[in-house]
């Protein structure tokens, strides 16, 4: 039997929400497995679409792109900013090769722990199904 | 005897105790604090978690230790006691005992040794009994101070610890003594005990039976760092429970067997301990044995539903007793108060949420400070209305649970509230100016030297992920100079620690892997800063929330996950630069929006602080809901009289001015320096204002019931507050019968809240009708009678007693209806208890409505840029150690425009809120965010693309020289318009495109995928 793949996620995180739910699934020790790592910033709207195609360059096989809901950044409206950026920038992903599902741009609030442990789990069963990131492009 | 003067005594050093010493210190005044305990945090730091938001309680409350600890201008004293408070206010003179500990705290460095040698085995009381500690201890790891203790009455006197105590810091020659101390003001802020329930409630069987606890010993049960590690396990015999009954109001809500009060968190801890304990181990079974379920607060009655649906079981009941099996579990015998059946149940634990108590040293301190307490023993207020907080002795305030019951948001609220009052006396003081900040060492021309610190948060972290081995693969990271492990990092132990190594090994980075940088971030930042080094160069890698808690069941991936994080924060690390807090002189004014009770209180609080106020008020007049109300509980104070006292007052006060008749038209600015347009309307002025700090105090209203019970089509269906308004107008007539329904739009899917005040309200209005109706049969229709806390309970078995009305339980899922007929109005509702419709006659129907925040909060809320949840109810900073402030900077908010609250814990409030306000105002400097946006200038093309991603206006074009411009100041280090920019001439310090692409690229050491 062949060992199961285990993919690299990358999580980007805004500090106000999504990094706070994904304290608060430690709080509540939600399980999750343990494929992702956490880079914070104070916004999502911070994230710079290179940083996610830099992931994918270093090993990341999937990314998660998570802030705050609508309506609710801390800063208003960077929220807004990373969701218009980022739906351009899955479309672009189809050109490097890189299935659009290795990407995913989403909403958890701080006290929403249970979702942010959902959320990582999903990816990695989607990930795994997958397989691991081949890029096209170098 | 030399004697010690300060400004303000504070008495008791639990999460109230704290919170007011901090914010007098805060505002430059000098603060005693006097701790009877060895360690400061009170009750708060037993806790596992914290309701409604399930923050882990040493968590949140370890940061305000340290900090207390280590302000300038504080003073502790622990194992200490009042004895005796002279004089008066402006003078107060305290004679305080001094109780030896035999440990020099000078000496020990509580490295623990002595505790390891010692032989003698006692039961641990900070772990409720469930364990045991030594003759000379610590309470707890995280204990501030950090220094041992003797317990002299266990203490044998062997000698063994001063043997093993390598700094000589025991000796069984100190003696207790005297001290003799000055103070303007004091607060006394001693808590509360949880009832061990061996005489009172025995039939419970706690003492007899090995697995009946209470709730405080379930808390220690559940924390990683209690008797059993976080494990869930039986006393008896260490087994896992399947089944865990809680039972609710032990001691509580009983003349008999008890206090008549309502305990007032015992509904909500034993639905967080449920919930926990299903979250933990999913297949245990937990049922709650309540009488009424009192989620009235913010977010209670969704964490009660989430509870629910997470499988706890709640059973409206009346437990009788509770006796034990062979196997030592213990059967439960209760009767049904819905289906009015007895039954037996046998349950492996049995949790008993007993009654708060006074602690037992008030009645010998009320003595020592000459006020006065009730008949349980807490203290009193001289007026409970008007001024909650001030005790029966000018000059001496009281906060949290040494006055009643009080969850943690209230308790921190009345502490500010003290605070602020406490600061009156002091107002023509000199205060200290704040703290020069510490000379810093320059670093930028040295190599990278990164200090390592890995923590085991005793078994949080340690208990999962492989701390040596995390350690080990921290010494080979490049730029990696120094790596140590502690048990905990955030102990004052530890942190001593760090302090020397970075002074010893010439560390010019910090990475601490521990728990989460949101809090304790700022503790360590603090510890570097002492030392010299720039906050800018402490990262954080959070190995505990998010590697050794969510991956438990995978130790070895956790410890991978563990050393990936060290490395990334390390690789930050090696990009990280200083970061410099720009300083910014603040305008000393403040404003107040609102002239209802919170407003003006909050006024009056600053005005007599000697802070110049604006009071600003949408309507011609002041007194808010003052103008609609009838009476006031407690008290039957009718509400025109402490209109007329308070608008007196206001107008007393040179320091106000106010604008009547007049709106909030536009906000600019940031804390320190906001200029706000009011526009008294057609025919007024417009008037620009400048002040440092905002109060919010816009106070509630009832949510529209049009269309609903026949509101709005039957003149004779009406509100509360339409009641009121007849009961003060006197045009209520006579009505025969009165139904009043409670819960009206609460409860429901459209709005899950419950209202916090509707059952007060309608136990004081069904007075008032049989006052006016004597004759009249009046009718409650209620879900839950949510009369929580001390007082408003016993008003309610007063009410039944005089008023005798007919009360009939209904459920929300199934509301009353009401219909108009040819003599009145038919109400038609169905009684859960005699599980039957009944029809009632009518001719006035008044509905207990949902209530609101107020009607401008979505305007308002954009001009302020703070947030307000779906019911127009601003959102606080934190639900449990912010409740008064707003996450921007200098806005903070009181009254029941957070939620809805009683008039005196709308005083408590909004005295809190003006105490925050006048922390930046009093200190006169600000300091702005250091992780601000910064431009290239010679990369900087001038497209002008980032000019929209600023929601804060702190990004304008340079016309002539074809460059973008940031106004620091304005800037809040979201970043948005570095992401933005595509010619990289922005950048965020601190976290800056380096530092993050650092940490990408060296997630995963090695891969990649090219
Ligand atoms: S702060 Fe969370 S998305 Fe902006």
């Amino acid at each position: 039997m062949s060992e199961r793949f285990e993919p690299n996620i990358l999580g980007l995180l805004c500090s106000w929400c999504a990094y706070t739910g994904a304290d608060t699934a430690g709080v509540s020790r939600a399980q999750y497995p343990a494929n992702i790592r956490i880079v914070r910033v104070m916004c999502s709207g911070r994230i710079d679409p290179i940083f996610v195609a830099r992931a994918f360059e270093h090993g990341a096989d999937g990314v998660l792109v998570a802030g705050c809901h609508p309506g609710d950044c801390h800063y208003v409206s960077g929220n807004h900013f990373a969701q218009d950026r980022f739906a351009t920038f899955a479309r672009i992903l189809d050109f490097f090769g890189i299935d659009e599902r290795r990407f995913r741009l989403d909403w958890v609030s701080g006290a929403e722990g249970a979702r942010f442990a959902t959320i990582v789990s999903e990816m990695t069963e989607e990930l795994r199904a997958l397989g691991p990131l081949k890029m096209k492009v170098s | 005897m030399q004697t010690q003067s300060y400004d303000t005594l504070v008495i008791g050093a639990g999460i109230s105790g704290m919170q007011a010493a901090l914010d007098l210190a805060e505002k430059g005044y000098r603060v005693l604090v006097v701790e009877r305990q060895a360690s400061i945090g009170g009750t708060m730091v037993k806790l596992d978690k914290t309701f409604p938001t399930n923050d882990c309680a040493i968590c949140i409350a370890a940061p305000k230790m340290v900090e207390l600890a280590r302000h300038p201008n504080i003073t502790l004293l622990t194992s200490a006691r009042v004895e005796q408070v002279k004089g008066s206010v402006g003078n107060f003179e305290v004679t305080i005992w001094r109780q030896t500990t035999y440990v020099d705290p000078e000496l020990c460095t509580g490295c623990g040794d002595c505790a390891r040698a010692c032989p003698v085995d006692v039961d641990d009381t900070f772990n409720g009994r469930l364990s045991q500690r030594k003759a000379i201890y610590l309470q707890f790891p995280q204990a501030v101070p950090a220094i041992y203790t003797i317990d002299y009455a266990h203490c044998t006197g062997c000698g063994a610890c001063d043997r093993a105590c390598g700094p000589r810091a025991i000796s069984f020659l100190r003696r207790s003594r005297p001290l003799r101390v000055t103070a303007a003001s004091v607060i006394v802020a001693t808590g509360f005990e949880l009832l061990e329930p061996t005489e009172l409630r025995k039939e419970y069987g706690f003492g007899r039976f090995a697995n009946v606890l209470t709730a405080l010993q379930y808390e220690r049960i559940l924390s990683a760092s209690g008797p059993s590690d976080g494990h869930i396990t039986r006393p008896s015999d260490g087994k896992v429970p399947q089944r865990i009954a809680w039972i609710q109001c032990v001691g509580s809500r009983s003349e008999q067997g008890g206090y008549p009060y309502c305990s007032k968190i015992c509904c909500m801890y034993a639905t967080k301990e449920a919930l926990i304990t299903r979250e933990h181990a999913p297949d245990t079974e937990a049922t709650i044995f309540y009488m009424d379920l009192r989620a009235y607060g913010k977010d209670f009655q969704q964490y009660y539903e989430r509870a629910a649906a997470h499988g706890v079981r709640y059973v409206r009941s009346r437990p009788a007793m509770v006796s034990e099996n062979s196997d030592q579990s213990v059967t439960l015998t209760y009767a049904d108060t819905l289906t009015g059946t007895m039954h037996h149940e046998s349950f492996d634990m049995l949790v008993l949420s007993t009654a708060v108590v006074p602690s037992p040293d008030n009645r010998r301190l009320a003595q020592a400070l000459d006020i006065a307490v009730d008949d349980h023993g807490f203290f009193v207020p001289r007026d409970p209305l008007r001024e909650p907080l001030h005790a029966t002795r000018e000059g001496i305030f009281l906060a949290g649970g040494a006055q009643g019951p009080n969850d943690i948001p209230d308790s921190v609220a009345q502490a500010c509230g003290a605070a602020g009052r406490a600061a009156i006396p002091l107002a023509t003081r000199t205060r200290a100016k704040p703290p020069e900040p510490p000379a810093e060492r320059e670093v930028s021309d040295e190599p990278t030297r990164t200090g390592v610190f890995v923590c085991s948060c005793g078994k949080n972290i340690g208990g999962f992920v492989d701390v040596a081995a995390v350690t080990e693969a921290a010494q080979t990271l490049p730029g990696v100079s120094f790596v140590e492990s502690s048990t905990f990092a955030c102990s004052e132990d530890a942190q001593r620690r760090i302090r020397a190594a970075i002074d010893a090994n010439g560390l010019n980075r910090v990475v601490v892997a521990a728990c989460s940088p949101i809090t304790h971030g700022p503790v360590f930042q603090q510890t570097c800063a002492e030392v010299g080094l720039n906050a800018g160069l402490f990262e954080m890698a959070n190995i505990r929330n998010q590697c050794s808690w969510v991956h438990s069941g995978a130790p070895g991936a956790a410890t991978t996950k563990s050393i990936d994080l060290v490395r990334m924060a390390v690789a930050r690390a090696d990009q990280m630069r200083p970061l410099t807090a720009q300083m910014l002189p603040v305008h000393p004014d403040c404003l107040v929006i609102g002239g209802g009770v919170a407003g003006m209180n909050a006024a009056l609080t600053l005005a007599d602080m000697g802070i110049n106020t604006y009071l600003v008020e949408r309507e011609p007049i002041l007194g808010g809901k003052l103008n609609t109300l009838a009476t006031l509980a407690p008290g039957d104070v009718a509400a025109s009289e402490l209109r007329e006292q308070m608008v007196h007052a206001v107008q007393q006060r040179p320091r106000i001015k106010l604008f009547l008749g007049t709106e909030v038209r536009e906000i600019s600015g940031h804390v320190g320096d906001f200029r706000v347009t009011l526009d008294e309307g057609i025919g007024g002025e417009i008037n620009e204002v400048r002040v440092g700090t905002m109060i919010v105090a816009t106070g509630f209203r009832e949510a529209n019931l049009h269309g609903r019970y026949g509101y709005g089509n039957e003149p004779r269906v009406i509100t509360q507050l339409e009641l009121e308004r007849h009961l003060r107008e006197g045009t209520l007539g006579q009505p025969r019968s009165v139904v009043m329904i409670n819960c009206a739009g609460s409860l429901e899917a459209e709005n899950p809240n419950c209202c916090r005040i509707g059952c007060g309200i309608a136990v004081k209005n069904l007075r008032r009708l049989r006052e006016a109706a004597p004759t009249a049969k009046l009718s409650l229709l209620y879900h839950d009678l949510r009369v929580y806390g001390k007082g408003q309970e016993e008003h309610f078995t007063q009410m039944l007693r005089e008023v005798e009305p007919l009360r009939v339980r209904y459920d929300t899922a199934r509301p009353p209806t009401v219909a108009a007929t040819q003599s009145g109005l038919e109400v038609t509702v169905y009684d859960t208890l005699l599980r039957d419709e009944l029809t009632l006659e009518a001719d006035l129907v008044v509905l207990t409505a949902a209530l609101r925040g107020d009607s401008e909060t979505s305007r308002l809320k954009q001009m302020l840029k703070v947030a307000a949840n779906g019911q127009d109810f601003y959102n606080e900073a934190h639900a449990k150690i912010r409740p008064l402030d707003f996450n921007t900077e200098g806005i903070y908010l009181c009254g029941s425009d957070h939620y809805p609250r009683t008039i005196a814990d709308t005083m408590a409030q909004a005295a809190g809120a003006a105490s925050r306000a006048a922390i930046p105002l009093l200190r006169g400097e600000v300091s702005v965010e250091a992780i601000v946006a910064e431009v290239q200038p010679e990369l900087c093309s001038g497209c002008g693309l980032c000019l929209d991603s600023c929601a804060y206006g702190a990004m304008s074009m340079d016309a002539l020289q074809n460059l973008v411009l940031i106004e620091e100041v304005l800037c809040k280090g979201c970043g948005t318009c570095v992401a933005a920019c595509p010619s990289g001439a922005l950048q965020q310090r601190g976290f800056t495109d380096p530092q993050l692409l650092a940490m990408i690229e060296t997630a995963w050491e090695g891969a990649t995928n090219e």
